[in-house]
Parts: structure tokens; C-alpha cells; sequence
């Protein structure tokens, strides 16, 4: 590990003005994926600037009857998996979060750095190999070599990379937004428009400058939110990465669809809208068969290898299961448990 | 870069100068000689060197020391005596979940057990404060967890166990929560009898 000046910031603008002021320093939260970074050498950084203990760390539940959320970036994930507010109004994110590691890591991790963790490719961990995201111009080892994790939508000829959360792809489906602090002063960013695409860039995860800190998500409640959730395929029946993941909220005008939202995780570089399924669906008689149509129609721009060509029916067949899910839920509203 | 920090470990206080890339683990093993939390993978994907920190449980090999300074640790050795009387620590008398791994053979070479045990502690508290988890059917039950076998299993994913005594955890994790043990062993008893399973 290279050596290291640790500081732990007093507020959260002197960490901005600190990180800003210096392009190889970090922030630090709940350490669970950069401090394995440093022990491996994927990350380098001169400077670590603590943010974990700045009091970012309540959810305010924000005016008006719908039960809106303001999630401070330092809530760990464990707390906000189960706060009462999240579990009744977004569920999908208390599912998707709880489908995320393991209870220790979850009561270590933390909003902001659930958002920021990388991806876990293996090439990108193994500094030695190439890998574009990690060494920039060095080459992507994931496109001729172990692929089952690899991206399937967005890809470009420089990365395949997944993002990780399940937390993100949860906050997705909900129209979160991230509120973030620069040298500046604060801006908002919708979830969506946080993560990028890998384009010729992979080494960019993010929309966010260098310094700009997350300081807290912020979440609408609704009839759909309340309809939601989050099913994750994966290797094993716990603590395991995902092979797709689906979060889905859907609302219901007898049998018409009148909103709908799904996002889906391990296919692509980001949280990945499936907004041309979003579209099929709103206003059409709900049927099984409509979500797999729309389903697969957003999927028709997938492209695979032979080691993750089985992610197009696997998310496709999750995507039903969740809408199947939410929707037999609303005709039969008897019948609990939205797992 | 050396940096001055304090720990509470297992009730003792403990200053020393870090390295500031030193691991919290490392700074428990090798400089305080706390050696219940042990070094697995070193990598947070087995869950052998949870302790808990600040009364939750937390793994040390993904957290660096001086990020910790001033927090208060125990270990699964700082379990011992009292878990009402943290005066009593060090003592002779087990806590209820080091007990129950004793009852129920909750370990074969015992390498991952200190990381078992302080896991199943915080997975008691987390089950009482109502937390749920992925095997949660409804999450809008709230108040007190019934751990099901279902329930402790995925709440304790995080602990792997190389000899595969998931078993005899689970049975230990089941007694501690004041489940009635389905299996296993009486621990009054203290024997191995399963042939009287079937008369309880």
C-alpha cells in the first residue's frame, strides 16, 4: 500500500475545498470498497480525506403526505434498510439493499459510498492485467476472457464492466435524486444521470467532478413508489454479486397500467432505466405478456458473448417475476409479503 | 505517516501510534494482542475478523485504524462475564452465544468462531431492534424478528465456516435467540445424545 495522509474532515465543505484542492485525494466513508482498493493497488491516492463521521448520517422525512425522503449520505445501510418510512413508502429500496452483502458490511457502508463503489470485474481488481478502467489505454481483458459478469447494454468496445449496487438500482426505479456539494455550492442529479456510460472513458464512473461530495439522496413517495420492489439473481442464495437484479414499481387503474418503472442491474456500466419497456407498458392492459414483449424489446439492443448470453432471458424472465409480483399484490390485496 | 490513536478494546483502553495505512485488524492483532479477530481472507468476503464496534457488528480487515480512534471494540474474547455488566468482562462466566456454540458444536478447527460469534450478537440485537432482511415476508411488521432457521442463515451469510459446521451454528444461533433447538444437542445435558431427539 502506498503511504497515505489521513485527515478527517471538520465539515463537509473544507473536505470539498480539500479533495478539490488535490487531484490524487480521496474521500473516505464507510472504507468497504476503497480500503480493499488500497490493499490491492487499484486505488493510489496520496490524501485521504474522512468524511464518515460528518453528521450526514439521519433521514429526514420531508413535508407533505406522500412521505418524501432526505437521506443524508452517511445513513449506513443497514439503518436505512430499515427505517419504517422506507420499508412502507420505497420498498424496493429497503429490498434491494437488504439483497446487497452482508450485515456487517451493511452496518459499515454507507449511502454516498454504496453509490461510489466500483465495479467488481475481475480484471479491474487484478492490477496485473490490463484494464481500461483501471489503467486507461491498457486494454479491456474482460471481452476475450471470463465474461459471466460482463455488461450486456451500453457496452462500448473499451469496457463491459457492471456496476455493483443493488442500492443504486433500487434508486433508480424510484427517480431518486443525489444531492451533491462542489467548491461551488450544492447541485442536484437525478440518479440516472449519475453513473455514465463506459463510451472511451471507463475510467469515469460517474458525471461527478473531482471533489464534488455526495451529501444526501432524496426520494419522492407516491401510489407507485409504494408499489415496488427488487428481485436479484445471483450465483448463491446470499452475500453474492448479481447476475441481473430487477427493481420494478408498478400501479395499477384496474387492469391498465397507469405508471410503471423498471431498472435493472448486471447489465450494464450503470443503473440501467429501461425506459423503452417503461414506455410499451404505460397505458396497455397488463398481461404477462406484455411486460416479456416490452421487455424484450428493450433488449433488443443487448449484445453478449458466450459467457453472459443467458442475462437476456434472465432479466427478462426477473422482470415478469417482479411485475407478477406487484401486480397480483394490487388485484388481490389479501395476500402479503413483497419478497 | 504515524498518527496517535486511542481504542477501547475488550474494555481496556489502548494508545498507540499507527501507521496510517494499517488495518484495524492488524492494529487489534499486532499491536494490542487482541487475537480473537482473526485474519481470513483479509478481503471482507468471510466475515472471520467481525468484532463489534460501537455495539454493532463490523468487520475490522475493510476498516483502517486511525479512522477509528476513539471507538470502543469488543471482541469475541471481551464477551466473556456479564453481557448485562461490562465491569464483569474478562470473567469466567460465557456469554449466552459463546455458550450455545459450546452446546452445539459451532465450530470444528475454530478459526472463523470469534467472527461466528460476535456476528450471532449482533444478529440478536438487530433481530430485537426489528431490523429485517432479504428472507423478510413482509416488511411492514415491525417489532421483534422471529429468527427462523431461514432467517438465521441468511442473516449470518456474512461468516463463512471452511469446515462447513454451518449446522451445529445454526442450532447454537437458534438457542441463543431463545428459539426451542429443533436439533442437536440438549445443553443441560451437555452430552451428545442425539438418540433422544425424537422424546423432546
Amino acid at each position: 500500500m502506498k503511504e497515505l495522509t489521513y485527515v478527517r474532515a471538520d465539515d463537509a465543505a473544507s473536505a470539498v475545498a480539500t479533495v478539490s484542492a488535490d487531484p490524487h485525494a480521496r474521500f473516505l466513508g464507510g472504507g468497504t470498497n476503497l480500503v480493499d482498493h488500497l490493499k490491492l493497488g487499484v486505488a493510489t491516492p496520496s490524501t485521504l480525506v474522512d468524511v464518515s463521521r460528518l453528521p450526514l448520517d439521519t433521514v429526514e422525512v420531508l413535508e407533505g403526505d406522500r412521505g418524501g425522503l432526505r437521506i443524508g449520505a452517511n445513513v449506513r445501510n443497514s439503518d436505512l434498510a430499515a427505517h419504517p418510512v422506507v420499508r412502507s413508502t420505497f420498498p424496493a429500496l429497503s429490498r434491494s439493499l437488504l439483497a446487497g452483502a452482508s450485515g456487517q458490511i451493511r452496518n459499515q457502508a454507507t449511502t454516498g459510498g454504496n453509490l461510489l463503489q466500483r465495479t467488481r470485474c475481475v480484471y479491474f481488481q487484478d492490477v496485473t492485467t490490463p484494464c481500461n478502467k483501471r489503467e486507461p489505454g491498457s486494454g479491456c481483458s474482460a471481452l476475450e476472457g471470463y465474461g459471466r459478469y460482463n455488461a450486456i447494454l451500453g457496452t462500448s468496445a473499451d469496457c463491459v464492466a457492471t456496476h455493483p449496487s443493488d442500492m443504486a438500482v433500487g434508486l433508480a426505479a424510484l427517480d431518486a435524486d443525489v444531492v451533491v456539494l462542489g467548491p461551488d455550492g450544492e447541485r442536484r442529479v437525478p440518479l440516472a444521470d449519475l453513473h455514465r456510460l463506459p463510451g472511451h472513458h471507463p475510467e469515469d464512473d460517474t458525471t461527478l467532478a473531482h471533489g464534488e461530495l455526495i451529501t444526501a439522496v432524496e426520494l419522492r413517495g407516491s401510489e407507485l413508489t409504494r408499489h415496488s420492489t427488487y428481485y436479484k439473481a445471483r450465483d448463491r442464495a446470499s452475500y453474492a454479486f448479481a447476475l441481473v437484479s430487477v427493481a420494478g414499481a408498478l400501479e395499477l387503474d384496474g387492469d391498465v397500467v397507469r405508471d410503471v418503472r423498471i431498472a435493472w442491474g448486471g447489465v450494464a456500466h450503470k443503473p440501467w432505466r429501461a425506459t423503452v419497456a417503461e414506455q410499451a407498458l404505460r397505458g396497455e392492459v397488463y398481461s404477462e405478456d406484455a411486460v416479456r414483449a416490452a421487455a424484450a424489446e428493450e433488449l433488443r439492443a443487448a449484445e453478449t458473448g458466450d459467457d453472459n448470453a443467458f442475462k437476456v432471458a434472465m432479466v427478462r424472465n426477473a422482470t415478469a417475476l417482479v411485475m407478477h409480483q406487484l401486480a397480483s399484490k394490487q388485484q388481490h390485496p389479501q395476500q402479503g409479503g413483497t419478497r | 505517516m504515524d498518527t496517535s490513536i486511542t481504542l477501547t478494546v475488550d474494555g481496556s483502553e489502548h494508545t498507540l501510534d499507527v501507521d496510517t495505512r494499517t488495518t484495524l485488524l492488524d492494529a487489534l492483532r499486532e499491536r494490542i494482542g487482541a487475537t480473537a479477530p482473526k485474519k481470513g481472507c483479509d478481503h471482507g468476503q468471510c466475515g472471520s475478523c467481525t468484532v463489534l464496534l460501537e455495539g454493532r457488528r463490523h468487520l475490522t480487515c475493510l476498516a483502517l485504524a486511525v479512522a477509528h480512534d476513539g471507538d470502543e471494540i469488543v471482541t469475541a474474547a471481551g464477551l466473556t462475564g456479564s453481557a448485562a455488566d461490562p465491569a464483569s468482562r474478562g470473567e469466567d462466566a460465557l456469554h449466552p452465544v459463546q455458550q450455545a456454540f459450546l452446546d452445539h458444536d459451532g465450530y470444528q478447527c475454530g478459526y472463523c468462531t470469534p467472527g461466528q460469534i460476535c456476528s450471532a450478537v449482533g444478529v440478536l440485537d438487530e433481530a430485537k431492534q426489528g431490523h429485517p432482511s432479504h428472507v423478510t415476508d413482509d416488511l411492514e411488521v415491525g417489532g421483534d424478528v422471529e429468527l427462523t432457521d431461514e432467517e438465521i442463515r441468511e442473516r449470518m451469510s456474512g461468516n463463512l465456516c471452511r469446515c462447513g459446521a454451518y449446522v451445529g451454528i445454526l442450532d447454537a444461533v437458534r438457542q441463543a435467540a431463545g428459539q426451542t433447538p429443533g436439533r442437536g444437542v440438549d445443553p443441560a445435558r451437555h452430552t451428545h445424545d442425539h438418540e433422544t431427539e425424537g422424546a423432546r
